[in-house]
């Protein structure tokens, strides 16, 4: 039996990045949230204090429903971080969320990423929940 | 073509041969010894230098470190670091500042230990402590360097019908090139390379999957080595025992992943136009094209933004072998030193585009392009597909 401790786990995100701290606090309660920009309405995706637009600091925070398109994806084979080489294959994607955020993340729930993934395809949020923050990933919807 | 203002020339240029130092140096030796060697090649030593351009190779406070370890006091300091394509950078930086008259020799330098030290360049993963807040989103996916490559190529097979035998085409004419230069297959042996011979498009679409759709011989090797490069004015060149290889123009750019972003055109579609209008010179005039061949996606990629052909249209162009010395009718030839799939790839490659144009344009590489006139260096540093610097540079002989 292998060692609980040894066990590798994911490398988490560091929930008091002051960035992106207000997206990660969300994710506790199951909202994967953007900012959108008051004066100009850009959407800002990662998060930020300002607008990519126009550098202004009016953004509102809005949650998607968490539903999307896969951009573009790649199945990686081959990884030497501990955690990730225990997961190989495991597809990672660029998803293009409804509301005009392109994130990146782990596409999940398919038997075999490397036959059924399409780019195009629709996918939906599914959170992998942590002690202080949940992981957004995403699976075919 | 344009008469183009003549200010600055490459004078001098080292390759450090050896891809595995099993340890036996540091990333400061192999810059010394190669400036040593770069300078001796123009006619010039250490006491002409006045200028200096360091990405950082040889640890912090780069260009004072730099200086220090030579042993100079030059009047410009130059330590942008953007990967790859620093020295494209440096070079366009050190032409501007020449003609500027702020210096007069100016000294570009590379040394890295990749392969000894066994740094997993492309699959080493992400993970650790976020130190920015694009990390913090990103890093605990998982994602490769390599990986970020293989997006490109998934969606430039999805949205042009790109294919994985015609990505094969960069790698199996990098390869003939690596074959005919010694110091690639030496360090192809070095590095213990499985069949170091010719390739076919079957080897490449048949070796195993690194990350979907990039197969083992799309991606670069992961070796020692370095080099350096002596850049000067029109004075001093004139004084040097090799003929200059004028520095005709040069461009630069940013790209990062945008929110509904076109992710199959990279900041070379910026960077190249500037660096082409700048020498006056047209993509269809350019008889070299030494583009950092990080992976096969990465040509075929920039090929296309620098303006070879239409974007989306790279697939067919490169089809049939045309990218190698011997098809001079059917444009550039390309890495005609074996490039970082098949001669080295240190970790930041540019400096070795800007030598290998050099040889051709003297008429001194191992797959020399006859009467080769213009070549065009393009360095992508950082990750296309996601955060990437591009630097191109035009070159040509007098």
């Amino acid at each position: 039996m292998a060692d609980p401790k040894n066990i590798p786990t994911r490398p988490l995100p560091n929930a008091k990045e002051m960035d992106t701290a207000p997206f990660w606090a969300a994710t506790k309660e199951g909202e994967l949230r953007f900012q959108r920009c008051d004066d100009c309405d850009t959407v800002v995706f990662y998060p930020r204090q300002h607008c990519t637009g126009c550098l202004g600091r009016n953004l509102s925070w809005q949650t998607s429903k968490g539903e999307g398109t896969v951009y573009t994806y790649s199945v990686i084979r081959q990884s030497y971080h501990p955690f990730f080489r225990s997961k190989v294959p495991f597809a990672v994607a660029w998803i293009d969320l409804d509301e005009g955020p392109r994130i990146l993340s782990n596409l999940t729930g398919v038997e075999d990423p490397t036959t059924d993934i399409t780019i195009g395809q629709r996918v939906v949020v599914d959170w992998e929940p942590h002690e202080e923050l949940s992981i957004p990933l995403f699976r075919p919807a | 073509m344009a008469q183009q203002a003549r200010t600055a020339a490459i004078v001098g240029i080292h390759e450090f041969p050896s891809r595995d130092v099993e340890g036996a140096l540091s990333p400061l030796h192999i810059k010394t010894q190669s400036a040593l060697a770069a300078l001796e090649d123009a006619g010039l030593t250490i006491r002409d230098v006045d200028a200096i351009y360091d990405a950082g190779d040889g640890g912090m406070m780069s260009g004072l470190a730099i200086s220090e370890y030579f042993g100079i006091h030059p009047d410009v300091i130059d330590t942008t670091m953007v990967g790859g394509s620093s020295y494209e950078f440096h070079a366009a930086h050190a032409a501007r500042d020449i003609a500027s008259g702020k210096c007069k020799v100016a000294l570009l330098t590379y040394g890295s230990t990749a392969h000894s030290n066994a740094f997993a360049i492309g699959v080493g993963g992400r993970g650790g402590p976020a130190s920015s807040p694009w990390d913090n989103m990103e890093g605990w996916t998982g994602m490769t360097l390599v990986a970020n490559y293989a997006m490109v190529a998934h969606r430039h097979m999805h949205q042009y019908g790109t294919t994985s035998e015609q990505l094969a085409e960069i790698s199996t004419a990098t390869r003939y090139h690596a074959m005919r230069n010694p110091d690639a297959v030496a360090g192809m042996e070095a590095l213990e390379f499985m069949n170091i011979r010719e390739t076919t498009i079957e080897d490449v679409v048949t070796s195993r999957v690194i990350a979907d759709p990039l197969h083992l011989l799309e991606c670069c090797m992961i070796s020692d080595g370095g080099g350096a490069v002596v850049i000067a004015s029109p004075e001093v060149a004139a004084g040097c025992k090799e003929k200059p290889v004028w520095i005709l123009g040069g461009g630069e750019a940013t790209g990062y992943p945008v929110n509904g972003g076109d992710i199959t055109t990279s900041a070379a579609a910026q960077s190249g136009p500037s660096a082409f209008g700048e020498a006056g010179v047209t993509p269809g005039e350019i008889d070299i094209a030494m583009i950092y061949d990080s992976f096969s996606i990465t040509v075929l990629t920039l090929l296309e933004d620098l303006g070879f052909c239409k974007k989306g249209e790279g697939g067919s162009w490169v089809e049939g072998g045309r990218l190698r010395f011997d098809r001079p009718n059917d444009g550039p030839a390309l890495n005609t030193d074996g490039g970082g799939l098949s001669s080295n790839h240190p970790g930041m490659r540019g400096i070795f585009l800007l030598i290998e144009a050099t040889r051709q344009l003297r008429g001194e590489s191992t797959s020399q392009v006859d009467d080769a006139k213009l070549a065009v260096a393009h360095g992508n540093g950082g990750m296309l597909g996601s955060r990437h610097c591009a630097g191109t540079v035009i070159l040509g002989r007098d």
